[in-house]
């Protein structure tokens, strides 16, 4: 086909509208919320003493951590998404979790005693943690490869694995309602690790399911 | 010519958005310009691949992807970068590796080349589509008629004409991208 015919076919497919990215990351956000949040309540649900930790600046500070994790995330997903969009400055964002993490475990080390930083980091429940954040996680995981086919992730491997550290911000705040250590040493060791198994499997699901 | 093109370029397609075609054609017209020297040069001993099918991979990927351009950001480094993503595609296909920096499409001035003169094969772009799709897409695009003369000449329902258009160039697009593996 010559280029100029090519030109006007596409022109008369111009006046279908177009549904904007940001149409598609909340459609996925909202899917994935309902999907972990039922995952979530049918398998190891909210500890039973959540409404005295509540009150507590630990347990809080854990959801303040994960839910920065999602929304910085998300935010240079749909950078990554479009072409030319991503620059290095968009990727820092992703350094906002990490920061807030390693400020609180500044502020731990000072308050606790040496004697029970191992104990702390190690807590008690570091393999329902490493296993539950992936399944809670997945199925967003999922949501969000489905919504970044939608995009032109120009390096699919890249956005991929930030839409597993998305799915693994929402499903870490939602294990965080389960989990008794609330140490932000127990955080940095077994919800990253977590939060990075399920960055590996969306930068393997990018590769392999985001080209276009 | 960037500050200048920026400025048209991105009022032609934000008018496209709108729906306006002939701003559209407009503006896939220039972008074909910017787009065919850089492929001619980065494609031009021996890889096999044919110049203007990169440019028509790129049409297609900017089509099936403009709601990725937010309108209050710049059209060209988000065409430079679909372009980019689509001639480096064609060298992984063939296993191999090809450097392409920005500043390849600052050099190029976009009127000087035009496209090859050569009739290119009608057959192969639209082979692989469904019979229906086929004569629609054929109908606008080489006979160059209008939805309504395409749904008249064809017995279709004009919304029947949109859709097989829109799937066809779809399948077009995803066609490009398998047939050199």
């Amino acid at each position: 086909m010559k280029t100029s015919n090519l030109i006007t076919a596409l022109a008369a497919d111009a006046a279908r509208p177009v549904v904007p990215q940001s149409r598609y990351w909340l459609a996925a956000a909202l899917a994935a919320v309902v999907v972990a949040a039922i995952v979530f309540f049918a398998t190891i649900g909210p500890r039973p003493d959540i409404a005295a930790a509540a009150g507590t600046p630990r347990f809080l500070f854990k959801f303040v951590v994960t839910l920065a994790l999602a929304g910085s995330a998300l935010f240079v997903l749909d950078r990554l998404a479009r072409p030319g969009a991503a620059r290095r400055g968009s990727l820092g964002w992703l350094l906002a979790a990490p920061a807030l993490l390693a400020a609180a475990i500044g502020v731990e080390l000072l308050t606790q005693p040496e004697a029970q930083w191992q104990m702390l980091a190690v807590g008690k429940n570091s393999v329902v943690c490493l296993t539950y954040i992936p399944v809670i996680g997945i199925g967003p995981l999922a949501l969000f490869i489905l919504a970044l086919r939608r995009g032109a992730p120009t390096r699919p491997g890249l956005a991929g694995l930030v839409a597993g550290f998305v799915a693994g911000g929402i499903a870490a705040t939602l294990y965080a309602a389960h989990c008794t250590d609330d140490s932000p040493l127990f955080v940095a060791t077994w919800y990253t690790l977590a939060v990075a198994m399920l960055g590996a499997a969306g930068g393997v699901a990018g590769r392999l399911f985001v080209r276009w | 010519m960037s500050a200048d093109h920026e400025t048209r370029l991105a009022g032609l397609l934000r008018a496209a958005l709108d729906g306006d075609e002939t701003a559209y054609a407009e503006f896939l017209g220039l972008v074909a310009a910017l787009v065919r020297p850089v492929a001619r040069r980065k494609l031009g001993a021996g890889i096999g691949t044919d110049p203007e099918d990169i440019v028509q991979e790129t049409l297609l990927a900017i089509h099936l992807k403009r709601h990725t351009w937010r309108s209050d950001a710049p059209v060209m480094p988000w065409v430079y970068a679909i372009a980019r993503y689509k001639i480096i595609d064609v060298y992984r296909r063939r296993g191999g590796r090809v450097e392409l920096d920005i500043e390849d499409f600052a050099e190029t001035l976009p009127a000087q080349a035009s496209e090859a003169a050569s009739e290119r094969d009608i057959g192969r772009a639209l082979d692989g589509l469904a019979a229906g799709q086929r004569r629609v897409v054929a109908a606008i695009s080489v006979e160059g008629r209008s939805i309504s003369e395409t749904a008249q000449a064809l017995g279709m329902k004009e919304t029947a004409v949109r859709v097989a258009l829109h799937r066809g160039l779809a399948a077009i697009a995803a066609r490009f991208g398998r047939s050199e593996t």
